[in-house]
């Protein structure tokens, strides 16, 4: 049988010199994307700045939202938002947070339920108060932070700091440009959306740490090979790897996004994005090349002598 | 390639072993009932695929507050008299009492005697030297006494207690299977209640204090005239149920009879009217006093007040000397048997509130997990079929190693009694994607190995043990990731960072143990002289 070989073997694509490219399209998009976050911003769902999410399910047939949204819209509830959700029978309800504390939320419900009357099942009702969305948001902004600086320390041990630095500045990429996404797209932003973004950090770090593993092996057994070549060919010969892993990773996100439901579908959305297009795009364009700039391997004796480089050129890692 | 025999068997015990307690989990809970208790152990499925309620209610802090100020002005009022030491201006400002001694002389003698309202807080053992109150002489006669912090989160601290014991009662009298309810920080409790087909009435039952008490009405003034503003100060003015137009009563502030001195309530029906009503009975010292003030007030009204609102108001025709009686308040059925619930339970310290709820019905549950399973089995499938088409035989190793992973993430759910959510299945998912990336490190490694121009045995080995250290480096990333969320995460996403974080734990075991052992298992028996990878 013969065997799949995505990557051919012995690639030399130049990713290091590759660079001048990809680093001003990442800070083109980085841009974009802090602008997409500050100009059109999150679309918080309910876990975050609280209010009253409804999935109701019209027990005959299709659901009629324009009579729905004009009949729920004169409760004076404030704006109610209504949005076929999956099957056509099946509609989301958003009501805002009210005024008037923690009770006028549940009578809020109760003044819905009461319109909508026993034609409907109710699938899922979640009321989330101002205190505790105000806390699940701080929470999870600590959360984040604790999880990066965490990763950070633990780098910074495993590895030395310069390798720690440049997986941060890449996956923090990875985080601005997912958050651009999400504002772009306006994918509500709950707390599966939080538990994707810590899911992409951990991915993509997976990743550059795989080639920095790579990096690091490739310094201690070449000491005179030029910096640039030197990650060249760590990058190339862990492509393959990371080229498999991906498409598996994202056959298994592709069945979640079409099989699994629209329940978790924000989450799904952000982590093919976060973790799939963007992680291995950073790890390769980003987080290698960076360690140029950042003095990994300052104090090796580089050697300029052609002859070194033809031996480089052909490596074997039979030593 | 060697493998010690030991090692190989202990890998593969230990993997059978973890992968055993997934068997609990295809039996129905009536079977395994019967079962050793450590055999019980089950993965839980998360509300939010079986259908249910999570409420998490808050005790009301303002009223605790409010109640403790109220509470010790009262204890200065009865101290001072009990001393008989004379004062002017008891007013409360916030947590703050003050009151103004007449005498100088006097002044030693108060702040004795209200030191001695001060509580030592933490009880005999865990004494931590703070007081429930603080008393100063504020000079110029006046003293204050100010409840502590402490001494008010220790008082929330008993509601939540007590709350809890009543909540699970209330609870429990609806007849529900499995709830659980938990105190969370300081001031809130979880109720979680499985399967529930009516969230609705849960929280009318858990969001009433349910303060019952009997009151005479005040008939000295009318409904009428006490609006206007001229309520007698030991009365208030306090209003029936919404659905009977919401009447105005003046109702006597002293209480006859509470709550508390109920034995019992059950719902029924009226003989006469065959209408729903709540039938009660007082222990022997709420039946004195109840069969006092009936004998006393014979031709006039009496109320029944629950969390201040009339809930009936009718007149003693003759004296009730029997200790028991009903309420009756044109109920529906279910609302007599909620108030009997109610009751018998007893009344909460202090309000609860509501500050979040998520309910899913049981529809929406079962389409979870169908939906859930649908996308782990394809997602599963394209997964493997495309490891076989990348690495023939080592690709099969490699299904293999992932399939005894996702049993073995299982066996861990169920060994820790674990709950399994949406996002938690979307976890296992994932991890399939990832378990089988430790594979790929290890199969790339060996095939640049065998491109170096090793031999089988030679590439195997150096591919193995390159790749490992890459894998525990990698995976440990990840790790932290799933430890963070699953600190600071709630519910459902605490279900995914649970499998994620297991199942990291099993991709590294397998990688390191069980794909070694069917690799070598593999070699010897084979004997190739090239690796076909």
């Amino acid at each position: 049988m013969r065997l799949l070989r995505i990557v051919p073997d012995n690639t030399k694509f130049d990713f290091i010199r590759f660079r001048r490219i990809s680093f001003p399209l990442s800070a083109i998009l980085s841009i974009l994307a802090i602008w997409a976050y500050f100009g059109i911003g999150l679309n918080f769902g309910i876990d975050f700045i609280g209010g009253t999410l409804i999935e109701i399910q019209n027990k005959s047939g299709p659901a009629d939202l324009a009579k729905m949204r004009t009949s729920l819209n004169a409760l004076g509830l404030g704006d109610i938002q209504l949005q076929q959700f999956g099957a056509p029978s099946d509609v989301l309800i958003r009501v805002p947070q009210q005024p008037g504390g923690e009770d006028a939320q549940q009578q809020a419900v109760a003044k819905v339920r009461g319109v909508l009357g026993a034609d409907v099942e109710y699938r899922r009702v979640e009321v989330v108060g101002a205190r505790i969305s105000g806390e699940l948001l701080s929470y999870s902004t600590i959360g984040l932070v604790l999880a990066i600086v965490g990763i950070l320390i633990y780098l910074w041990f495993r590895f030395e700091w310069q390798f720690a630095l440049g997986a941060m500045i890449a996956n923090v990429h990875d985080l601005v440009l997912t958050v651009g996404f999400l504002s772009l797209m306006q994918i509500d932003f709950d707390l599966s959306s939080i538990a994707a973004l810590l899911t992409i950090l951990g991915y993509s770090l997976n990743d550059t740490v795989v080639i920095y593993d790579r990096i690091r092996e490739m310094l201690r057994r070449y000491k005179r090979m030029p910096m640039d070549e030197l990650l060249n060919i760590s990058v190339n010969s862990t492509l393959s790897r990371s080229v498999i892993t991906h498409l598996t990773v994202t056959l298994a996100l592709l069945s979640l996004l079409v099989f699994g439901g629209p329940g978790i579908h924000s989450f799904v959305a952000a982590m093919t994005f976060g973790a799939v297009l963007v992680g291995s795009y950073t790890s390769i364009f980003i987080a290698a090349p960076i360690l140029l700039y950042l003095g990994v391997g300052a104090g090796r004796q580089e050697s300029t002598d052609p002859a070194d480089k033809i031996e480089s050129a052909n490596i074997r890692f039979n030593s | 390639m060697y493998f010690s025999r030991w090692k190989s068997l202990t890998t593969l015990l230990t993997a059978m072993l973890i992968c055993l307690f997934v068997v609990p989990n295809f039996f129905a809970e009536s079977t395994i009932k019967s079962w050793p208790k450590w055999a019980q152990r089950h993965v839980v499925l998360g509300l939010d695929l079986q259908g249910g309620s999570h409420i998490l209610l808050e005790v009301d802090s303002n009223y605790v507050r409010r109640e403790k100020a109220e509470q010790l002005r009262d204890d200065v009022r009865r101290v001072l008299r009990e001393a008989r030491v004379g004062y002017t201006g008891l007013v409360t400002r916030g947590l703050t009492v003050e009151v103004r001694i007449r005498e100088e002389s006097d002044l030693n003698t108060a702040l004795t005697k209200l030191r001695e309202i001060s509580q030592p807080l933490g009880g005999l053992l865990s004494a931590t030297g703070q007081r429930s109150v603080d008393v100063v002489d504020a000079g110029n006669r006046m003293v204050q006494l100010t409840i502590t912090q402490p001494g008010i989160t220790e008082r929330i601290r008993q509601s939540v207690e007590q709350s809890i014991q009543i909540v699970e009662r209330r609870v429990n009298e609806l007849g529900t299977v499995e709830p659980s309810i938990q105190r969370q920080g300081v001031d809130r409790v979880l109720v979680q209640v499985p399967g529930l087909q009516d969230p609705q009435r849960l929280k009318e039952i858990l969001g009433k204090t349910a303060k019952l008490t009997f009151r005479m009405v005040d008939m000295s003034i009318s409904a009428d005239q006490a609006q206007q503003g001229r309520l007698p100060p030991e009365s208030d003015l306090m209003y029936g149920p919404q659905k009977d137009g919401r009447p105005a009563y003046v109702i006597e502030k002293r209480t006859v009879v509470s709550g508390e001195d109920l034995t019992d309530a059950q719902p029924g029906f009226d003989q006469r009217t065959s209408e729903p009503i709540v039938t009660f009975k007082f222990n022997t010292n709420g039946a004195r006093r109840f069969a006092q003030a009936t004998q006393e007030n014979v031709g006039r009204p009496f109320a029944i007040v629950l969390d201040n609102e009339v809930i009936s108001a009718p007149v003693i025709r003759e004296p009730i000397l029997g200790g028991s009686g009903q309420i009756s308040g044109s109920f529906t059925v279910q609302q007599a048997n909620d108030l009997a619930i109610l009751l018998r339970a007893g009344a909460l310290p202090a309000p609860l509130t509501i500050i979040e709820e998520r309910t899913v019905g049981a529809g929406l549950g079962q389409d979870s997990i169908e939906k859930g399973v649908r996308a782990a089995w394809i997602g599963s499938i394209a997964v493997a079929v495309f490891m076989i088409a990348t690495y023939g035989v080592f690709g099969i190793i490699a299904n293999l190693a992932v399939l005894v992973n996702v049993i073995m993430i299982l066996g861990v759910l169920s060994i820790l009694n674990a709950t399994l959510t949406l996002p938690g299945i979307a976890g296992i998912v994932l991890t399939v994607g990832m378990a089988v990336d430790s594979n790929v490190l290890i199969y790339e490694r060996v095939r640049e190995e065998v491109r170096g121009g090793r031999s089988a045995i030679g590439a195997l080995d150096s591919g193995f043990t390159r790749a490992l250290a890459t894998i525990l480096d990698s995976n440990i990333t990840t790790f932290i990731a799933a430890a963070v969320l699953f600190f600071i995460g709630s519910g459902p996403v605490r279900g995914f960072a649970l499998t994620l974080g297991i199942g990291i734990i099993t991709t590294v075991f397998t990688a390191f143990t069980l794909t070694r052992v069917m690799v070598a298992a593999w070699f010897w028996y084979f004997r190739p002289k090239t690796v076909p990878i």
